[in-house]
């Protein structure tokens, strides 16, 4: 196992190594020039050709690529054209809010989506199924930011509970930032309980069927056994694999949720850099997301062997 | 069973109790500002944004500082001097004048930061065509020497808008105007708290206590800067209706720009303000090709001026009449440079614009027009004209993208084929517009010289000199007519209206200033 875990980690250097090639490229083949934004409305021609020169991009295609791959190398992600800041920094200030809400969305969605998933499955073709089914079909449909302003209007407008909007962060104490992080993880945990909470029942719903299950309730053990012990953690591969999944999207793709509860998050960085061409920081955060879903993919495929024995690598 | 106000008290008691450890709140007044935009960069030099304009007068001070009536008075500068052929200006400094890290502003920190913003500014520029000599006298006197009169000294020097002449260090200022000063270092009433700025979220602003302001009333952007608040903190909010219920929450005091479809909610919310405080506001430009048909020939263009309405694209972009103005004043409706010369009898009339597409040759030509979509007003006025220009005839082609590729694609000087343009729209703060100098929209300057559209009309620009060149605002406004029929005449530029940004901020505030560029001294939050 500890020898594929490595080989794992190895071979996620040519994925980045592919990724970055590719990103730097469609960046810089995008139409757009991050000198004529700095510059603002009112510069000459001439204005905005200093500013590109001195910002490195009046230089051949290959030598940027060049020279951002060797402070890559080095561990530099380079500093942003608009702050002026390190990349790394960046990315480290947005860092937290992203996981602690990726955690906190995880953690929520799989307590309400595996035991509602499993019951509707246990229950197929009853009212608690279709109640079930109701929810997840309504999660799915219905966008996020309507959650999220329905939610602010319930906890944050009438009943002053909890605030608008704003992340506190850990350093300001576990009861600010529990405050912080509730609605927008209510907000996400509804569309990805949603999602895996029909993977769950469909998944339960197929092992219910299989011979051992009948042997189960043959043998006399009683439901909640066969239920969790049996039918749940043999339908657990497609169910981890959802979840993965979902953690991925957790990790850059909440771009409305962060908006809305105004979370600086590194989905709202990556959308904001792209609107203004920041380069060095769209190339950093993309890089970290790969490694992100790769990370991320490498859980999943050890959690695996954990539910399925049969599985070995 | 327990009632709600059980549960809402039991609920908040256990979110008091989770919050313990934060430490006790302390009497320090903090201003939470919702401000327009993110601060992306913090050097007002270095780039026009508005936002970083907004950012450098809490952190810096200027030389001078308009009026209401847009004169310029003295604000670091404690008196001023010109010989009697207009040629030499002295300028001593204020005593007590001294940067965040203590040292003393010297004159020759001045005439670094005036040499610097000379070579990004566009009015700098033109003032600096006319300096012989900048030198510092002594430590607090400088001498600007010019080579032949120039009017617009003191209105150059004391600009209001970007980019707007930020007194800096003479080290910070040394560096190259086309590279960012990366450490922010002024000498005005707040410091800037650089460990705790968070691109994309959030900046914050300290009280300078060793700022000494001048005396004098706050005027506009003159009189005294007085830091009335501990600290200032700009949460940059991206929705618009989360800033809404974050204002009502109390969570935020200062709303700088909310949206025009939020004024009814704004106006009917309890303990919120909604006010107009900049008197000039914006004004809509369409922007035509001058370099390729059909608009390269004057009756084009005129038809253009003749087919639009500017009250159609205000119902659009603003909605509510109290926040907009017809106005047919290159020069902004409010500002001492307006004036309706040149426009009489011009009107919507399709069939006029149609005859004079008609003497233009125009025979369904394709019409090329960016629609930038991630910039509200911009997409709805280009919606509206192309519904316009189809009504006259026009065979119109609407491409979408985002402001950053048409800020580049603008650049272009190619045929439609090669990525070439017909129509774009954007606008301008009326601080820029009222001046026929700062005003690069009216710019006659042809390909070499004049804004992206690259309008050619050489009586344009030698009213425009005229005009820097006369110190008697009474001969200024008689160019400033005869410049505008002109305008009428060759259409560089269009205008689709003038509308006005109100902020909205909560009542426990006081002493918000009336001026096109909001700042934040002389606000006191109560409780």
């Amino acid at each position: 196992m500890f020898a594929y875990i490595v080989r794992r980690l190895l071979a996620t250097i040519p994925v980045i190594g592919v990724v970055a090639v590719f990103v730097f490229l469609l960046l810089h083949l995008t139409p757009g020039d991050p000198a004529a934004v700095i510059a603002g409305d009112y510069a000459r021609p001439e204005d905005i050709a200093k500013i590109r020169e001195r910002l490195g991009l009046n230089e051949p295609i290959h030598i940027q690529f060049g020279t951002w791959l060797w402070s890559l190398v080095q561990g530099d992600l380079g500093i942003s054209i608009f702050s002026n800041l390190p990349v790394a920094k960046l990315i480290q200030q947005r860092l937290e809010p992203t996981l602690i809400l990726a955690l906190a969305t995880t953690i929520l969605s799989i307590l309400i989506a595996v035991p509602l998933g499993t019951i509707a499955a246990w229950k197929a073709g009853t009212w608690i199924d279709r109640a079930v089914m109701l929810f997840a079909v309504a999660g799915f449909s219905v966008p996020i930011f309507v959650f999220g302003y329905i939610l602010m209007y319930i906890f944050s407008i009438e009943l002053k509970w909890l605030p608008v909007q704003g992340y506190k962060p850990i350093a300001d104490g576990l009861g600010p930032l529990i405050q912080s992080i509730t609605l927008p993880t209510i907000a996400l945990a509804i569309l990805q309980s949603a999602l895996i909470a029909r993977i769950t029942r469909a998944s339960v719903m197929e092992v219910l069927n299989e011979d051992y299950i009948r042997t189960a309730h043959a043998k006399g053990l009683a439901q909640n056994t066969v239920l969790i012990r049996h039918a749940l953690k043999n339908a657990a591969v497609p169910i981890v694999t959802i979840i993965g999944i979902s953690v991925g999207l957790l990790i850059g793709g909440v771009v409305v949720t962060e908006s809305v509860f105004n979370l600086p998050g590194l989905g709202r960085l990556t959308v904001d850099s792209i609107l203004r061409r920041d380069y060095p920081i769209i190339q950093g955060v993309i890089l970290v997301f790969s490694g992100a879903f790769v990370l991320v993919n490498l859980i999943v495929d050890i959690l695996y062997t954990l539910f399925d024995p049969r599985i070995r690598y | 069973m327990h009632s709600l106000n059980y549960w809402k008290t039991t609920v908040a008691a256990a979110g008091m109790t989770l919050a313990l450890g934060v430490g006790a709140a302390s009497a320090e007044s903090v201003l939470r500002v919702a401000p327009h935009a993110d601060l992306k960069n913090t050097d007002p030099i270095w780039t026009t944004a508005y936002i970083t304009r907004n950012h450098g007068y809490l952190v810096y001070d200027n030389l001078f500082a308009v009026d209401d009536k847009g004169v310029p008075q003295p604000q670091m500068v404690s008196d001023y001097s010109v010989s009697d052929d207009g040629l030499e200006y002295t300028f001593t400094l204020r005593d007590g004048l001294a940067w965040h890290n203590g040292s003393p502003v010297t004159a020759e920190d001045c005439v670094a930061s005036l040499q610097r913003w000379s070579k990004r500014d566009g009015m700098g520029q033109k003032l600096f065509d006319f300096v012989d000599k900048l030198e510092a006298v002594d430590a607090k006197t400088f001498k600007m020497t010019l080579k032949e009169k120039y009017g617009l000294v003191l209105q150059s020097i004391g600009k209001i808008s970007s980019n707007t002449p930020f007194m800096m260090s003479k080290e910070h200022a040394a560096t190259d105007a086309f590279t960012q000063v990366t450490e922010v270092m002024g000498s005005g009433p707040f410091k800037f708290v650089k460990d705790e700025w968070v691109p994309g979220s959030k900046v914050v602003y300290v009280k300078n206590p060793d700022y000494k302001p001048r005396e004098g009333t706050p005027n506009s952007a003159s009189g005294a800067r007085i830091a009335k608040v501990d600290r200032v903190e700009w949460i940059y909010i991206p929705d618009a209706q989360t800033t809404l219920n974050a204002l009502a929450n109390g969570e935020i005091d200062y709303w700088e720009a909310p949206s025009p479809d939020m004024m009814a909610q704004l106006e009917s919310t309890e303990g919120v303000k909604v006010e107009l405080i900049d008197p000039l506001g914006a004004q809509g430009w369409l922007r035509l090709n001058h370099t390729l048909p059909p608009f390269n020939n004057v009756k084009a263009r005129q038809a253009i001026l003749n087919a639009v309405n500017q009250e159609d694209y205000l119902r659009v972009i603003v909605g509510d009449p109290k926040f907009y103005k017809v106005c047919p004043s290159y020069f902004i409706c409010g500002s001492p440079n307006a004036t309706t010369a040149g426009s009489e009898g011009i009107e919507q009339n399709f069939d006029k614009a149609k005859a004079l597409l008609k003497e233009a040759g125009y025979n369904g030509e394709k019409i090329v027009m960016m629609q930038p979509t991630d910039i509200p007003v911009l997409n709805s006025a280009t919606i509206v004209t192309a519904e316009i220009l189809r009504k006259v005839g026009m065979n119109v082609d609407i491409q979408a993208m985002d402001w950053s590729t048409l800020t580049s694609r603008r650049a272009l000087k190619e045929p439609l084929s090669n990525g070439g343009w017909n129509i774009f729209h954007t606008y301008a703060t009326g601080a820029d517009a009222q001046s026929p100098v700062a005003n690069i929209g009216i710019s006659g300057g042809c390909e070499e010289k004049a804004w992206f559209g690259w309008p050619c009309d050489p009586k344009i620009e030698q009213l425009r000199d005229d005009y820097a060149r006369e110190p008697d605002p009474a001969k200024q406004k008689a160019i400033v007519e005869e410049l505008q029929k002109q305008i009428y005449k060759t259409v560089p530029n269009i205008l689709y209206g003038q509308f006005f940004q109100p902020v909205a901020y909560s009542s426990k505030l006081s002493g918000v200033l009336v001026s096109p560029v909001p700042f934040f001294w002389n606000i006191e939050k109560q409780g």
